[in-house]
């Protein structure tokens, strides 16, 4: 029973170092140097209120709106409370139905030619801000036209929006959707 | 691949395999005592620990002391976390006022991280409270992995040291590793994730307009909180329109990164490091994979310079690397060629059900093979909805006994019962009795190397088995057929394995799984450490065999590929049957096209 005192005393202690120390110290680094991103990589509007993270999706469905990939997210899409992703396998006939209406909805949109499979295949997290360059290019043409603006114009807006691989090699180039709609609402 | 991918992909590995020399020698230094450069700094705080903690540092135990007190470690410290998420509602730092835990769901959390598992049938963002995560899960996110860490310094010591009964002192190790590895590791990589955009504070959680609002159906709930449903038994929903989105937020950072290092893998949010504020740029992705596999592979090359020889540690992490990477290549191969169904219906491109876009595909799938190869279990995509042959791969790789790389310390210390096995083997083969590293391989290592190994196997096929006869049980599935089987059978190999990643469909918040599932995590994760354990005293006490003209040598490549041989021929003679009933037939029925 010698080894009781150790155990008990070991637990508190480290309880105090890793559980109370450890995570005060980085918070307080992090305040102090990267601040933006600790708190959350806020987006905020002309008068500062936040109005949503550069790095959580939001859901859109309106024509005037380029669209995010599909969200499993618990209640609604993209709802950050209940992050996750669908579980579905890939040979479930209840997913290939619903992907197959997800094809429709886009087909009645004005998309022909081959549909970008993240258009229509929910992210791991269901917050996922990222849709890839094809998938929007595929909707230029729509949110050009909802808009009445020129295709080169919300083209350029796309552009702006892309975020490229970092230093020139990890990740995909990919657009950030809810920055992009926030652009294309200020043009306004 | 594309050529960015190709040079991620080498980049990763180069940069991994030039830390494992430094790291090694590092860890090395720290667990025979000398000095390092951290000395100045630490040495102070350590003694005045063991102080407090009536530890005498020269105390050196035998391996039933040792294992004694690691157990009883693990007893309090589960008791401590059980007490904590049964008393959530009554304990600071809870600005969204989640309230306790349900027992049998306490008593699976509390497990699943005494035991380096980090198996969640709950989800962070709307359960778990900062005191909990933070003094609660994270605490044992760092304990648990000193301990697989201690774990397997005292077996190498049972290698290394000659005609002695002594191990080492389980208090000093734990503290060792905790003081001058994980916590200076993690301390450097959590400031690293914040400037990538992984969130440290503690606010309350943010609510933010939405910039369309969006309409939705919401089932409707009775007063006792269960769906209403209509005479024809469907269920009844209401029209909602949310206006606006809550945004957790929470000290995830310093979490984010211990659950990496330590192999632990439990998410602070429900989608794990696919969450964007858990794991927000390719930077990030690239560190928390590196963070995964820097101790497991480091620890091979402290295993060589303790037992004097570094080459002895290079031929494991050569194992290793080989089915590291020959995983990857079958799970990037078959994921880039994407869903067959889903190409009948005009769709182009990868699979990318359940993953993010932010990581490049062989970079979430370089993840995937990481995370369970060790027994880290986050996740950074879905696994259940990777192609049938593409999840059959992290299921493989946990099956096989998370030996690739493996979780800190319980990686290195199966693959070291792995290479006994196949000493003993060979020996048998070439008539001359086995050892390896100079000591014999007798009766008892034998069997003490094979219970470590076939623990997790035999918990593994009966409870799936059990599952599959337990109607409540097979109810949890989300995919029917195969798919299902799949689901049920990578369950119990997480848990009986310590990974915690799942085919997160399954229901696992059930009585059947919570309280199986728990016995699972346990019997993996102690009767295999105290056999580890009881193999080291034997070891030790053993006179050297200096190397005669018989003797296999363990240091070289041929070696290395009968390892590779011996552990496969394992895992399939212990998992084929299952496998082909579960992901091998879905991808047959897939690849038909029905």
């Amino acid at each position: 029973m010698k080894e009781i005192r150790p155990a008990i005393l070991m637990l508190i202690m480290f309880s105090a170092i890793c559980g109370g120390i450890y995570p005060a110290v980085v918070t307080g680094i992090s305040y102090a140097i990267f601040p933006k991103e600790a708190k959350g990589s806020f987006i905020t509007d002309k008068s500062g209120k936040e109005i949503g993270s550069a790095l959580i999706g939001q859901p859109f469905s309106d024509p005037k709106y380029f669209w995010p990939r599909p969200s499993a997210a618990t209640d609604f899409g993209y709802n950050s409370m209940g992050s996750g992703g669908s579980n579905s396998g890939p040979t479930n006939p209840d997913y290939l139905k619903m992907v197959a209406s997800r094809v429709k909805t886009l087909r009645d949109s004005g998309v022909s030619g081959p549909v970008p499979s993240d258009l229509i295949q929910a992210s791991a997290s269901g917050l996922d801000p990222h849709i890839t360059q094809e998938a929007a290019n595929v909707q230029i043409a729509r949110v050009a036209k909802a808009r009445g603006m020129s295709e080169e114009r919300v083209t350029k807006l796309v552009t702006q929006a892309t975020e490229e691989r970092r230093l020139s090699i990890f990740g995909e180039p990919r657009v950030n959707v809810l920055v992009l709609n926030l652009k294309l609402d200020a043009l306004k | 691949m594309n050529m960015y991918e190709w040079v991620e992909i080498i980049f990763f590995f180069v940069v991994l395999l030039v830390l494992v020399k430094p790291l090694g020698i590092f860890m090395a230094r720290v667990y025979q005592g000398e000095r390092t450069f951290l000395s100045p700094l630490l040495a102070p705080g350590e003694n005045l620990l063991y102080r407090i903690c009536g530890v005498e540092k020269d105390d050196e135990m035998d391996w039933k002391r040792y294992a004694w007190a690691m157990v009883l470690f693990n007893l309090v410290l589960f008791v401590a976390l059980f007490a904590i998420l049964m008393l959530q509602h009554l304990l600071p730092l809870n600005p969204q006022k989640f309230p306790a835990f349900s027992w049998q769901l306490a008593l699976n959390t509390a497990i699943s991280f005494v035991t380096n598992t980090n198996w969640q049938a709950y989800s962070g963002e709307t359960a778990a409270s900062y005191f909990t995560q933070m003094v609660g899960l994270a605490v044992h996110n760092f304990v648990s992995a000193a301990t697989g860490m201690a774990i397997v310094i005292a077996l190498i010591r049972g290698f290394a040291r000659r005609k002695t009964s002594m191990l080492g002192n389980f208090w000093v190790d734990m503290t060792r590793g905790t003081l001058y590895i994980l916590l200076p590791l993690s301390l450097i990589g959590a400031i690293f994730l914040v400037s990538q955009g992984v969130i440290q504070n503690f606010s309350a959680y943010k609510t933010v307009p939405l910039v369309q609002a969006i309409t939705y159906d919401k089932p409707k709930l009775d007063d006792k909180g269960n769906p209403l449903k209509d005479a024809k038994g469907n269920p009844v929903t209401e029209s909602v329109t949310a206006k606006e989105v809550t945004i957790p937020m929470g000290p995830v950072a310093s979490q984010e990164v211990i659950k990496e290092l330590g192999t632990n893998g439990g998410g602070f949010f429900n989608a794990n490091s696919a969450h964007p504020f858990e794991n927000p740029t390719p930077l990030s992705h690239f560190l928390e994979i590196l963070l995964i596999l820097l101790i497991p592979g480091a620890l091979t090359y402290t295993f060589g310079v303790m037992v004097g020889n570094p080459r002895q540690g290079w031929a494991l992490l050569g194992v290793m690397l080989l089915l590291l990477i020959a995983s990857f290549a079958v799970l990037q191969g078959v994921e880039v060629s994407g869903n067959p169904l889903l190409a009948k219906l005009g769709v182009q491109g990868a699979n990318l059900e359940g993953k993010e876009l932010r990581f490049s595909l062989a970079g979430t799938n370089l993840f995937t093979v990481a995370t369970t190869g060790t027994s880290c279990g986050a996740v950074a995509a879905m696994h259940d909805s990777l192609t049938p042959m593409g999840g059959m791969i992290p299921l493989s790789l946990i099956l096989l006994g998370e030996i690739v790389f493996g979780g800190v310390g319980s990686g290195l210390y199966t693959m070291l019962a792995f290479a006994v096995i196949a000493v003993f083997v060979s020996g048998l083969m070439i008539g001359r009795t086995p050892e390896y590293l100079g000591k014999k391989i007798e009766v008892r290592e034998m069997w003490m190397s094979i219970i470590t190994i076939l623990t997790a196997g035999i918990v593994v096929l009966i409870l799936s088995g059990i599952a599959m006869i337990t109607p409540p049980a097979a109810a949890s599935m989300a995919n029917p057929g195969a798919h299902g089987l799949s689901e049920v059978l990578y369950a119990f190999a997480s848990m009986a394995n310590n990974n915690g990643s799942a085919f997160a469909g399954l229901n696992a918040n059930v009585n059947f799984y919570n309280i199986l599932g728990s016995l699972a995590m346990i019997l993996g994760r102690y009767v295999p450490a105290v056999a580890v354990l009881a193999m080291a005293g034997s070891l030790a006490e053993k006179k050297y065999v200096p190397p005669s003209l018989g003797t296999l040598p363990t240091d070289k490549v041929p070696f290395a590929l009968w390892l590779t041989l011996v552990i496969l021929i394992v895992g399939a003679l212990t998992f084929f049957p299952a496998l082909s009933l579960g992901p091998i037939v879905e991808q047959l029925t897939m690849l038909g096209g029905k």
